[in-house]
């Protein structure tokens, strides 16, 4: 359907920092068991796009993903990676691979987007309504929905103003959230052109974007300050969607690719200025003309679609995973509605209850209880351990008595005797000595501190 | 205004809707030719006929034809007391013509089961009734035969003599051809005519077929008297150039030689009828179909009994599923242009015949663009199966419009046409280039001509009221404005749609004095019009005008108050069908759209679907029967309903068409 697709997996990123490093970019990290980069490209595999351009900021990081590509997909999809400088933000990346694109539209899609939109609807859209650029929006997911009951349900921050037309098709409006205090600042000629607008605060971006290749080739070129696509490219897109209506077509792209794919025999000119003025008349809403380039596909409310984008976002995804969001995983759930592999073992009067993910060749052993959480692959648990609401990775080794609250374990992390951690993150490797209780840190090993 | 308040004149009408009627039938015609007579001295209609109109070429081959071209101009000329005769099209000459074409043509599948029958009874004697009289109608037509060779002229004398004899059988016809819109009326009226038509046939089969016989015979001899020795080809042609292009020939100058094989061409007009439209009350076939199509299809479960033939879908599971399929199945997927334009059908972001045309044929040329031969296959086939593919596709996603209908039959034709050894890269070009002056001739040039003809019948003074949306009357009323005409504008609107919002949107940023008011108040506007004008998706062989919903109800009140109403319609919307009802073909729209009232939440009709006893019934398309129509204005200038066959037989026999 002349789209291609460019997924962003990020490198190593400072949000979530004892998580990440050079070993374990972002983009390999374990959610649900599986790297996170995974649920993007299974969301694209659904969608029969199997052409895949992947970038990944700084070198080691590129090389670690194309192993793993390389590893586990490479038989199903043709990813190809490419590396972008380390400290290189989302558009610069994208003008990395500006060149290897060719089709008429391309998808960019946020590596660590966990989500069973489909994708096909948002380009369906992006062609339905000859758009510039069209994007996903979702509905602010929950958080803190773990512990049922309690008064934690709170709604994630406001993290985008947007502003839709009344057909809730088109987007008007793009800020983000923490930098807007009071006061909105319109255009004036955009709410003439559109009459009125919808504000809401309820939905927020999902960094899938379908673009126009030719307008944002050319708006990348002429503007080497914009460095984000999210904050830079697509407000100032939606910004100028007015003035970019026409002349993107002849302005911001080479004309003469437009004109390759006609035979140039054609009395080209009247009819397109008809076809032009047949599909002004589409729009019945916005009258005459509309000149509203950005639109927006807006999730429904039953679809899942959730960034992994902070420290916070990480732990409920994991709980999501292995709770209600267990279809993303495919794996196949258990009676007691957990995911218990195989090869793993129980020790006597050990419980994992509902909810709970336990990976290949762990083993726990005696009067364990493990509760709404994600335990990875050949981890060694001991006797009496307590694991609420937390994520434990790959290798990881916790000895007897200890207990874990709230907390990131990564992988090869020991836990010695009796520790006790409550809303903690543990870094790679990392050794928690005996009998340490812990509350709300972040613990690395020196070298990265 | 007085003088127009006259007479209204409606109720049960004797006359003719049907053109191919009085063939069937000519003892109705001599009723008919009095009724008329009486209709349109009463019809407070003739200041809609303009007195002279260049554009109106009449070929050639016409004007030599004894056939009356009912051009307007013409028929002033000679009758000043009936400005608008429609006897003139019901010439027995020309509608032989269109009788043996009209059963072959493509689209007439929708014509009235009865009222196939008549014409086909009436062409080849296909009926079994028709056969114990067989020897007396040669008898009887050798006996007409010497009488009308004797008075070379008087096929119409003839005809009104021998017509005289049977009356009220036109009536009865005429009350089966007013649409009925409800159920119990269409039922009613259907069943005693079905009852009391095939004796009424018996009797007057001698006849008709001593009438046709007659008339080829006045014919050739009319055209061995004054052609001379160029006569005979020159009649060949023309008759053969009366058909469909498409239609074999069946029933040419030869035919009362042709007796014995009128068997064989009976197997052929067999062939010919069109494969019939899916009819989606029979499951089996809808199943069938619903297999094949890429776009998931689910019926709404209660629909109403009387539409339960057309397709009507859920309209919410159509774009949901279309759009997860977006990069599937690359190989049965249509080319992106025309997937897009399937999108916006859907969503309803394209409406509008023209829009709709337009946006179809921009899809097929960039598909043809893209197009290469694949290896080991032919152009001209593989490029038809791939736009019947893509076609197919769109009727998916929206069923066709007759004018989309028309355009598509033209580019196959063209494709079918193309030299086989023609390079690819030529025969591309030579497609695109058809399209091209497609779009420019049959839309573009056609409503500027439609402007320019439209814009003469508003004067100073005028209040112009229209209905719904259409691209043509808004762009007559906006040029009417710039040429300064003082005038105002009463726009009708229907639920659920609105369309006129648009309409009067536009006008009203041109400064045009406006009043907006729903279709409940069309009979009280009425009262202050002096001019309707109307849109119109198609108009159909008996001139029938199928045209957005509510069209006919702003139709008939403006007759009934003496208003003259004015179609505005492209000739390529044109088609040949017959059509005497809404029903039988049609376009449900989503129910649901009933349902939502804007601007209030709460809908008296929520969850409507799961109460057995109410059926949604949202039409898209009525049939206005020509009764109601004073005028069609067309590109070629402007014409009675009833002159729409010439038209058709006229315009469309260029070799693309």
């Amino acid at each position: 359907m002349n789209f291609q697709v460019v997924v962003l997996a990020g490198g190593v990123s400072k949000k979530l920092h004892p998580l990440v490093s050079k070993d374990v970019p972002k983009a390999l990290l374990p959610l649900g068991n599986k790297p996170v980069l995974s649920y993007v490209l299974e969301l694209l595999e659904t969608s029969s796009l199997k052409e895949i351009i992947l970038v990944v900021a700084g070198e080691d990081a590129a090389l670690c993903v194309s192993n793993w590509v390389a590893e586990t997909v490479h038989d199903r999809l043709r990813v190809e990676v490419i590396a972008a400088p380390e400290d290189s933000d989302t558009a610069d990346a994208l003008r990395s691979v500006m060149h290897r694109l060719t089709a008429e539209d391309f998808l960019v899609v946020s590596g660590d987007l966990v989500s069973d939109v489909p994708i096909g609807a948002v380009a369906a859209t992006h062609r339905r309504q000859g758009a510039l650029i069209t994007a996903l929006l979702c509905n602010r997911a929950l958080l803190g929905s773990s512990e049922p009951g309690s008064e934690k349900i709170k709604l994630q921050p406001v993290s985008d103003i947007i502003g839709l037309d009344s057909t809730q098709q088109h987007l008007l409006y793009v800020a983000p959230g923490a930098e807007i205090e009071r006061d909105l600042r319109v255009r004036r000629s955009l709410l003439r052109a559109v009459g009125n607008m919808e504000i809401r605060t309820d939905l927020v971006d999902a960094h899938l974007y379908a673009f126009n290749r030719l307008l944002v080739q050319g708006v990348l070129e002429s503007r080497p300050t914009i460095k984000s696509i999210k904050q830079d490219l697509v407000p100032y897109l939606v910004r100028t969607q007015l003035r970019l209506g026409v002349p993107s077509t002849t302005v911001g792209s080479p004309a003469e690719d437009k004109d390759n794919q006609h035979p140039p025999s054609l009395p080209d000119t009247e009819v397109f200025a008809q076809l032009l003025r047949s599909s002004q008349c589409q729009h019945r809403a916005t009258a005459s003309s509309s000149p509203l380039k950005c639109c927006t596909y807006i999730a429904s409310k039953g679809k899942f679609c959730v960034r992994v984008n902070s420290l916070q976002a990480y732990l409920d995804m994991n709980r999501e995973i292995a709770g209600e969001a267990i279809h993303l995983t495919g794996y196949e759930v258990s009676s007691h509605n957990n995911v218990i592999h195989e090869t793993s073992q129980l020790g006597w009067k050990s419980t994992v209850g509902p909810q709970c993910m336990l990976g290949e060749g762990s083993t726990l052993g005696e009067r364990c209880s493990v509760k709404r959480s994600v335990v990875g692959r050949h981890c060694r648990i001991g006797s009496n351990v307590k694991i609420m609401n937390s994520v434990v990775m790959d290798y990881v080794t916790v000895e007897d008595g200890c207990t874990i609250q709230n907390s990131i374990i990564c992988s090869n992390a020991n836990l010695q005797e009796r520790c006790c951690l409550k809303d903690c993150q543990v870094g790679t490797g990392y050794i928690v000595t005996a009998r340490l209780e812990l509350k709300g840190e972040a613990l690395a090993k020196k070298e990265k501190l | 205004m007085d003088s127009r308040r006259r007479a209204p004149v409606i109720g049960p009408k004797v006359r003719q809707v049907g053109f191919v009627t009085p063939n069937a039938d000519s003892p109705g015609e001599g009723v008919m030719e009095k009724e008329a007579g009486n209709l349109t001295t009463n019809s407070p209609t003739p200041v809609t006929i303009a007195p002279t109109r260049p554009v109106i070429e009449i070929p050639h081959s016409l004007k030599a034809d004894p056939v009356a071209v009912p051009s307007p101009s013409h028929r002033r000329g000679n009758e000043v007391d009936i400005p608008s005769a429609p006897t003139a099209s019901y010439n027995p000459n020309d509608s032989v013509l269109d009788g043996s074409s009209l059963p072959s043509s493509k689209g007439g599948s929708t014509i009235n089961d009865v009222y196939g029958s008549l014409v086909s009874e009436s062409v080849a004697e296909s009926s079994p009734l028709g056969r114990p009289t067989g020897s007396t109608v040669g008898a009887f037509a050798e006996r007409v035969k010497q009488k009308t060779s004797d008075s070379a002229i008087g096929s119409a004398v003839i005809d009104g003599g021998v017509a005289s004899g049977k009356p009220g059988k036109g009536s009865k016809a005429n009350n089966r051809g007013i649409p009925a819109l409800s159920s119990s009326d269409a039922k009613s009226s259907e069943a005693p005519a079905d009852g009391s038509k095939p004796l009424k046939e018996r009797t007057s089969k001698a006849e008709r077929r001593a009438k046709q016989e007659a008339d080829r015979a006045a014919k050739l001899a009319g055209k061995g008297t004054g052609g001379g020795a160029g006569g005979d080809p020159n009649a060949q042609t023309k008759n053969s150039k009366g058909k469909k292009d498409n239609a074999p020939e069946k029933k040419s100058v030869q035919a009362p030689e042709k007796k014995g094989s009128d068997k064989s061409s009976e197997n052929q007009k067999k062939k010919e009828v069109p494969a019939p439209r899916l009819q989606f009350d029979d499951k089996e076939r809808v199943a069938k179909s619903k297999r094949r199509s890429l776009v998931e299809q689910t019926e709404t479960k209660n629909r109403v009994e009387l539409f339960r033939h057309l397709p009507q879908f859920v309209y919410g599971t159509q774009l949901p599923s279309l759009e997860a399929k977006f990069f599937q199945d690359d190989a049965m997927h249509p080319h992106p242009a025309v997937y897009q334009v399937g999108l916006q059908y859907l969503t309803g972001d394209i409406v509008g015949g023209n829009a709709r045309c337009v946006a179809m044929l921009m899809a097929l040329r960039s598909m043809i663009i893209d197009y290469e031969t694949p290896p080991e296959k032919t152009l001209v086939r593989d490029l038809v199966t791939r736009t019947n593919n893509h076609v197919n596709f769109l009727i998916t996603c929206r069923p066709l419009s007759i004018s989309m209908g028309n355009a598509i039959r033209l580019l196959k034709a063209k494709i079918a046409k193309l030299d086989p050894s023609l390079p690819e890269a030529e025969a591309k070009a030579s497609l695109i280039a058809d399209i091209d002056t497609f779009m420019l001739e049959k839309i573009v040039f056609a409503d500027k001509e439609i402007v320019k003809h439209a814009v003469t019948k508003i004067r100073d003074g005028d209040v112009v009221l229209t209905h719904g949306y259409s691209s043509v009357v808004e762009m007559i009323l906006v040029r009417a404005k710039e040429m300064g005409k003082k005038f105002r504008v009463v726009v009708i609107d229907s639920r659920p749609k609105l369309e006129g919002r648009r309409l009067l949107r536009s006008l009203l940023s041109k400064d045009i004095h406006c009043t907006y008011t729903h279709t409940n108040a069309v009979p009280y506007i009425m009262q202050e019009v002096t001019r309707v004008f109307l849109g119109a998706a198609s108009v159909l062989a008996n001139g029938t005008v199928y045209a957005r919903v509510g069209t006919a109800c702003v139709a008939m009140v403006a007759h009934s108050c003496g208003v003259p109403v004015m179609i505005c319609c492209e000739t390529y919307k044109f088609h040949e069908r017959v059509q005497l009802d809404s029903i039988t073909s049609n376009e449900l729209g989503d129910p649901d759209a009933l349902v939502k009232v804007a601007g209030r939440k709460e809908s008296a009709l929520e969850g409507w679907a799961d109460n057995e006893h109410l059926q949604l019934l949202n039409l898209t398309y009525d049939a206005t029967p020509a009764d109601y129509v004073s005028m069609i204005i067309t590109e070629l200038g402007m014409v009675p309903p009833t002159s729409v066959p010439v038209i058709l037989r006229e315009y469309r026999k260029e070799p693309a068409v």
